[in-house]
C-alpha cells in the first residue's frame, strides 16, 4: 500500500514543486468544476485565463488588481515568518482607506502634490492604528492575535457603512451611501496610457524590494526569521518577542492600508462600502503560495489577479457568480498546504 | 420595560445564541481532541446554503438540517485530510477552508438569492410553555433551541462520564501516550474533526431555515469565529459554553434592548451591529490576560500535527 515516509532532509526541490502541484492541483478542480456545472471546460478555461489578457486594457487590470495583494501580502510576509498571525488585514485596508479619504475630503477644493503624499500616509497611519489594537492587546495581555485582527474586520466594514451613511457622505448625492467623487489632485496618476493602472503598482514594487532587504539583509529580519522556525532559540537569543509582534502587526497594517487608499484615489476615485473587496483575505492565501518569499509574492499576486479577472468574465459571458474566483483561490490553498507535505515525507509502495 | 418587552428579548437571545452553542460545542470535541479548525465560518456557510436549498426544493426543513450536517461535514474531511493525514498547518488550513467556504457558499448560493423560505413554527412544550416570562420565551421555541440543549447533555456525559470521552480527551492531552496504549490518534481526531464540522453544518442551517429563514451571500457574519472565542473563553468547558452562548445571543439581539428601553437616544445601527465582535475581543482580554488561565485549560497538544512513529 501507498504510505507516507520521512525524507531525511527537507526536500528543496519539493518546496518549489509544491506550489506548482497546487496549480495544477486547482487547475484540475477548474475542469471537474466546470464539467459539472455542464459548461465545456475547454471554453470555461479559455474565458477564465486566457480572455482577461487579450489587450492592453487586460493586462493593465491584472497588474492594477495584484496591486493591492502585493503590498498586503508582503506586509503580511515580514509577520507570518515570526508566526504572528494578522488575518485582519482586509479591516486594516478599510481603516487605510478611510483615513486617506478624510485628507482627501478634507482638501477638497484645494491643489498641489502634498494632498496625494498626505493621503498615503493617512492611509498607512489608519491601517497601522487598527493593526495597533491586536499588537497591544496581544504583548499587554497576551490575547490571540487571529480572532482580534478578525473581529476588527467586521468592524471596520461596520464603521465604514455608518461613516458613508452619516459624516463621509457626499452632501449633493441624493443620499447614496458615498462620498464626493476626490478630484484630479486626490487621485493617483495613470502609469500607462489606455489603462487603469496607477502609481501604486511602483508603491508595491518598492515595497517588495524593501521587504526583500528587511528579510534577507536586516538583523531585525533575521531574528523574526529565527522566532518563526524555532521559537525556544529566539527566547534563548534574547530577541525581545514583544518588538517582533509589534513589528509583524504594523508591517501588515502599514501595507494593507496604503493598499486601501490606492484603491480610493484609484479605481474607485471615491469612498463607499464597497472598499472592501477580500484582497486582505486573499493576500493572505497570496503570501502563503509564494512561501512568504518577496518574488514569490510578485508571481502569486499576478495568478491572484488573474483569479479575480477570471471570475469577472466568467460572470460576463458564461452567466456564473464572480465568487467562483474566492472558490478557486480556496482550491489553490488547500492544494498547497496538502502538497506540502511531500517537502518532509515522501511516497512509498510498501506490500502488506 | 414592561414585560411582554423582556418575553421578547429573552426569545430573541435564545434563538441568537442556538447556532453559537452547536457550533461551539462541536468545535469543543474537535478541540479537545487536539485539533484547532478555524474553518468554522466556512463550513457554517456551507451548511447554510446546503439546508437552505434542500429545504427549498424539498420543503422539510429538517431534511435541509440533514442536509446542512453533510455539507459541514464534508467540509471538515477536507480540512481532516490535509491536517491530519497530509500534516498540514492547522491554522493556515483552517483559514483557507473559511476563505473557500465563502467562495463556495456564495457560488452555490446564487440561485438561491432572492428566495424565501416558510417559517418553521415553533414547539410549544405544555405545562412549561405556560410558566410566565419564561415560559413563552424558553418553552415555545424553535425545535432546534430544545435540540441544543440535548446536545449540551450529551456532551457533558460523553466528555466526563463514558469512556470514549475520557479517550478523547487523553488524544488531546497527549497524544504519544494514548498512540503508546495502542489507540488510533488519528482516526479518533478525524471522528472529532467530522463532528465539529457536521455541528457546524447544522448551525448554519439553523440560521438560514429558521433563523432569517432566507439566504444570503456572507449570512453567517463571523459567528463561526465567535464560535471559536466562544470555546477559549468557556476555558474549553462545556457549561460555560452554553452560558456565554447566550450571553453573545443577548449582545446580538442588542437593538431589542434599546428599542425596549423607551429611551429616545438615537445610535448608529452600525454600532449596535459590531457590539458582538467588540464583545468577542473583550472577553478575549479578559480570558487571556492571566496566561495561566487558557495555558491550564487548553488541550495540550492543540493544534499541532501528530503522527504515529509505528
Amino acid at each position: 500500500m501507498l504510505r507516507l515516509e520521512p525524507r531525511a532532509q527537507p526536500s528543496q526541490l519539493m518546496s518549489y514543486a509544491s506550489p506548482l502541484l497546487a496549480i495544477v492541483l486547482m487547475l484540475i478542480g477548474g475542469l471537474i468544476l466546470f464539467s459539472a456545472l455542464g459548461k465545456d471546460p475547454v471554453e470555461g478555461f479559455r474565458i477564465f485565463f486566457i480572455s482577461p489578457l487579450s489587450d492592453i486594457y487586460g493586462v493593465g487590470e491584472l497588474f492594477l488588481k495584484a496591486t493591492p495583494l502585493m503590498l498586503i501580502a508582503i506586509g503580511l510576509a515580514v509577520g507570518f515568518r515570526a508566526n504572528i498571525w494578522n488575518i485582519g488585514a482586509e479591516g486594516q485596508y478599510i481603516m487605510g482607506g478611510v483615513a486617506g479619504s478624510a485628507v482627501a475630503l478634507y482638501f477638497y477644493e484645494s491643489e498641489g502634490p502634498h494632498i496625494l503624499f498626505l493621503m498615503i500616509v493617512a492611509g498607512s497611519v489608519g491601517g497601522m492604528l487598527w493593526a495597533s489594537i491586536p499588537a497591544f492587546l496581544k504583548t499587554r495581555f497576551n490575547t490571540n492575535e487571529i480572532l482580534v485582527s478578525l473581529m476588527l474586520v467586521y468592524v471596520a466594514q461596520l464603521a465604514v457603512s455608518w461613516l458613508v451613511h452619516g459624516p463621509m457622505m457626499d452632501p449633493d448625492g441624493f443620499n447614496f451611501p458615498q462620498s464626493r467623487m476626490f478630484e484630479e489632485s486626490a487621485i493617483l496618476p495613470i502609469l500607462i496610457k489606455g489603462t487603469r493602472l496607477n502609481a501604486a503598482f511602483l508603491f508595491a514594487l518598492s515595497a517588495l524590494v524593501v521587504g526583500y532587504i528587511f528579510m534577507y539583509r536586516s538583523f531585525l529580519g533575521f531574528q523574526m526569521q529565527v522566532a518563526g522556525n524555532a521559537k525556544n532559540a529566539a527566547r534563548y537569543a534574547g530577541f525581545s518577542a514583544k518588538r517582533m509582534v509589534w513589528i509583524g502587526l504594523l508591517s501588515g497594517g502599514g501595507m494593507a492600508g496604503i493598499a486601501g487608499i490606492s484603491e480610493v484615489a484609484g479605481p474607485m476615485g471615491q469612498i463607499t462600502e464597497h472598499i472592501s473587496s477580500n484582497y486582505g483575505f486573499a493576500a493572505i492565501i497570496v503570501a502563503f503560495v509564494a512561501r512568504l518569499n518577496p518574488i514569490g509574492i510578485f508571481f502569486a499576486s499576478l495568478l491572484m489577479a488573474l483569479l479575480y479577472l477570471g471570475g469577472e468574465q466568467a460572470q460576463q459571458y458564461m452567466n456564473l457568480p464572480s465568487s467562483i474566483s474566492n472558490v478557486f483561490q480556496g482550491m489553490l490553498l488547500m492544494f498547497l498546504l496538502g502538497s506540502d507535505v511531500f517537502i518532509n515525507y515522501r511516497l512509498t509502495w510498501k506490500r502488506g | 420595560m414592561n414585560l411582554d418587552i423582556i418575553e421578547s428579548i429573552l426569545f430573541a437571545t435564545i434563538i441568537a445564541g442556538t447556532p453559537l452553542i452547536i457550533v461551539a460545542l462541536g468545535q469543543l470535541i474537535a478541540e479537545k481532541s487536539g485539533v484547532l479548525n478555524l474553518g468554522a465560518e466556512g463550513m457554517m456557510a456551507m451548511g447554510a446554503v446546503a439546508g437552505f436549498a434542500v429545504t427549498f426544493h424539498t420543503g422539510n426543513p429538517w431534511l435541509g438540517v440533514l442536509a446542512g450536517m453533510v455539507a459541514g461535514a464534508l467540509m471538515s474531511l477536507l480540512f481532516a485530510v490535509v491536517v491530519l493525514t497530509l500534516m498540514g498547518n492547522q491554522v493556515a488550513t483552517g483559514l483557507a477552508l473559511s476563505i473557500f467556504g465563502g467562495g463556495l457558499s456564495a457560488f452555490v448560493g446564487k440561485p438561491y438569492e432572492s428566495e424565501v423560505l416558510e417559517a418553521v413554527p415553533t414547539l410549544r412544550i405544555p405545562l412549561l410553555a405556560d410558566i410566565p416570562v419564561i415560559g413563552p420565551s424558553l418553552f415555545n421555541q424553535q425545535p432546534l433551541v430544545y435540540l441544543a440543549w440535548a446536545l449540551f447533555g450529551g456532551i457533558v456525559w460523553f466528555l466526563y462520564k463514558s469512556r470514549s470521552g475520557l479517550l478523547l480527551r487523553a488524544v488531546g492531552e497527549s497524544p504519544s501516550s494514548a498512540h503508546s496504549i495502542g489507540y488510533p490518534v488519528i482516526r479518533i481526531r478525524y471522528m472529532a474533526t467530522l463532528f465539529g464540522g457536521a455541528m457546524a453544518g447544522v448551525g448554519g442551517s439553523f440560521l438560514s431555515v429558521f433563523y432569517t429563514p432566507l439566504w444570503v451571500e456572507g449570512m453567517v457574519a463571523g459567528r463561526g469565529w465567535i464560535a471559536i472565542a466562544l470555546v477559549v473563553f468557556a476555558t474549553w468547558r462545556p457549561f460555560r459554553v452554553l452560558v456565554g452562548a447566550y450571553l453573545f445571543g443577548g449582545v446580538m439581539v442588542a437593538q431589542f434592548f434599546v428599542q425596549g428601553s423607551g429611551l429616545d437616544i438615537n445610535i448608529p445601527s452600525q454600532f449596535l451591529s459590531s457590539l458582538p465582535y467588540l464583545a468577542t475581543i473583550i472577553v478575549l482580554v479578559i480570558i487571556s490576560r492571566d496566561q495561566n488561565t487558557v495555558r491550564l485549560n487548553a488541550p495540550v497538544s492543540l493544534g499541532q500535527s501528530y503522527r504515529p512513529d509505528a
